[in-house]
């Protein structure tokens, strides 16, 4: 087991950030964790990074206890933050080496790892240039190839692509399975992207309120609770009668149009139809992961994490 | 031997950041120039001599550790700084201890001090400063302690707040204090009682005295007594700035 909490939770006050929370993250998986602003994700992760302090419970990354054993869990991991963290007045190369410094990479080794991340990062070019100079991507790409220099066994990666491009995050996707299958390394990351989480991951837990309200992959998350979804509009809408049909799993109505989640659109459609009587319109499309996200975490907007303590504001911010 | 690499690493990028920062380099050439010439010249003018020296060079070694005082102290607004830009994190997750992030972050801020010394320095053949090469490495340790103890303060005063404005605010109401009542621009004998008590408590006056003793030989107190408190200052606040770093 790569990643093991038990009933590991988190409070700043009043505030519950992480609440009594169970996981466990196998070796060479890439988990992801989904969730609205202020849910936990990096509270979470940063107990997990060991730069908070649980309030109580415990938690293992890579065998190793959260507390007890910091250093040790500091040297299996490496960290991808949400916020870029490197330096603008050092050239990428400068970044790479102090923290090849900093994480007790073996000087025999440096210059050599910091050429192979930087080819991986497809960065090699622009080494030698003062980091400010740099876009937003190629931030984001040199902080990926920082995390990943000193071979750790545990990537954790907060929001990995915020802010960016669609070009660049398809790019940095690719990076990140390649690089878990390589070097058979655990990912752990958050993110607001349902879509980077459908392509990225092997299991997600939706996380709210510091609790994991559902734990699956992304393929059997969205069969068990959304399906395929027909929206149609009709006259004489009778949803009791829709509901109460043993292949439907949810109706919802939004602005006239009727939202119904049945469990296979090809089986069970024309049945469907029979039972609603004549309609103006219809449409039926796949089940995705943002339909699962709300199920699970509802409409309503949340306040950002703003009240958590004073390291959740300085690493949401 | 890694906590070693990791404090090199910490006072690395400070050095390499400071000479990269040019409004830095320059004002620390320009603010101690303009106290030499434009505050101990212009008063220097009216004011007689002291202890048989023109004001002018009775004040030099305290302008000296003024400069020291100014630049470590408000060197600890960078780790707000670090902070929110976020850098800071990189090194806090490192599996080094904070007591050598510490170490490494005063080691850069004493570098900054320490630089400006040297310019000092130069300024003194200028101005007729009675130097030799003793005279010279005597008062560059005592600097060097004074800076590692100011740089301390500011450390924890900057772990201990999140704002520059309020590093600024605060600063401001420790660093006045300690530079007006060291005896850097007067001597400390025959003062009002009130006065010298507090300047007996301010531990930036047996630096003052120290470095008036070594460069120009007038020494209220014994050298000894001098080095003694601010060593002992000097840990203090080190092993409060650790503290600090570990909370943070």
């Amino acid at each position: 087991m790569s990643i093991k909490t038990e009933a590991l939770t988190k409070k700043f006050g009043k505030i519950t950030a992480v609440n009594e929370l169970n996981l466990e993250v196998k070796e060479g998986e890439i988990f992801g964790l989904l969730g609205p602003n202020g849910a936990g994700k990096t509270t979470l992760i940063s107990m997990l990074c060991t730069i908070l302090k649980p309030t109580s419970g415990r938690a293992w990354v890579n065998g190793f206890d959260i507390v007890k054993e910091q250093g040790k869990v500091r040297k299996s991991i490496g960290i991808v933050f949400q916020q870029a963290s490197v330096d603008d007045l050092l050239t990428g190369r400068e970044n790479l080496a102090l923290h090849n410094l900093l994480f007790e990479v073996p000087k025999a080794v440096r210059s050599q790892r910091i050429d192979e991340v930087l080819s991986i990062v497809n960065l090699e070019k622009r080494a030698d240039d003062f980091v400010n100079t740099y876009s937003g991507g190629m931030r984001r790409r040199l902080e990926l190839a920082r995390g990943i220099m000193h071979h750790p066994k545990i990537l954790f990666l907060d929001e990995p692509t915020l802010g960016l491009d669609p070009q660049t995050r398809d790019h940095i996707w690719d990076y990140i399975k390649d690089l878990a299958q390589k070097e058979c390394m655990t990912v752990l990351l958050t993110t607001h992207y349902m879509e980077e989480a459908e392509q990225l991951c092997d299991r997600v837990a939706i996380i709210d309120y510091g609790n994991i309200v559902a734990l699956d992959s992304p393929e059997a998350l969205k069969k068990k609770i959304v399906g395929d979804v027909v929206s149609l509009k009709q006259k004489t809408s009778d949803i009791e009668r829709i509901r109460k049909l043993d292949y439907v799993i949810k109706v919802e109505e939004k602005e006239g149009v009727l939202l119904i989640s049945i469990k296979d659109a090809s089986k069970h459609l024309q049945d469907l139809l029979s039972n609603t009587g004549p309609i103006d319109f219809v449409e039926v499309r796949r089940g995705t992961l943002n339909d699962v996200f709300l199920h699970y975490t509802g409409r309503d907007i949340r306040e950002a994490e703003a009240e958590g303590g004073f390291w959740e504001r300085v690493m949401k911010r | 031997m890694s906590e070693i690499e990791g404090i090199y690493a910490v006072w690395l990028r400070e050095a390499k950041i400071y000479i990269r920062e040019k409004e830095r380099l320059i004002s620390s050439v320009i603010s101690p120039l303009l106290w030499i010439f434009g505050f101990g010249a212009g008063l220097g003018s009216t004011v007689e001599k002291i202890s048989g020296y023109p004001y002018q060079i009775f004040i030099y070694p305290g302008i000296m550790v003024m400069t020291v005082l100014f630049t470590s102290l408000f060197y600890g607004v960078y780790i707000i700084w670090d902070r929110k830009l976020d850098f800071l994190k990189e090194v806090l997750v490192a599996p080094i201890s904070r007591a050598s992030v510490f170490a490494g972050k005063m080691l850069g801020g004493a570098t900054d001090a320490m630089v400006q010394v040297i310019y000092l320095i130069i300024i003194g053949f200028f101005i007729s400063i009675p130097f030799t090469p003793l005279v010279i490495l005597e008062a560059f340790l005592m600097l060097l302690l004074i800076s590692i103890a100011m740089v301390s303060i500011g450390l924890v005063i900057g772990a201990n707040l999140q704002s520059p404005e309020g590093f600024s605010l605060v600063i401001n109401f420790v660093m006045w204090p300690m530079f007006f009542f060291s005896g850097a621009l007067f001597p400390v004998n025959n003062l009002a009682p009130w006065l010298s008590a507090v300047t007996y408590i301010n531990p930036l006056t047996y630096g003052v005295d120290a470095m008036r003793g070594i460069i120009l030989g007038i020494n209220h107190f014994p050298i000894l007594l001098d080095a003694g408190v601010l060593v002992l200052f000097a840990a203090i606040m080190m092993g409060i700035g650790i503290l600090s770093f570990r909370r943070m």
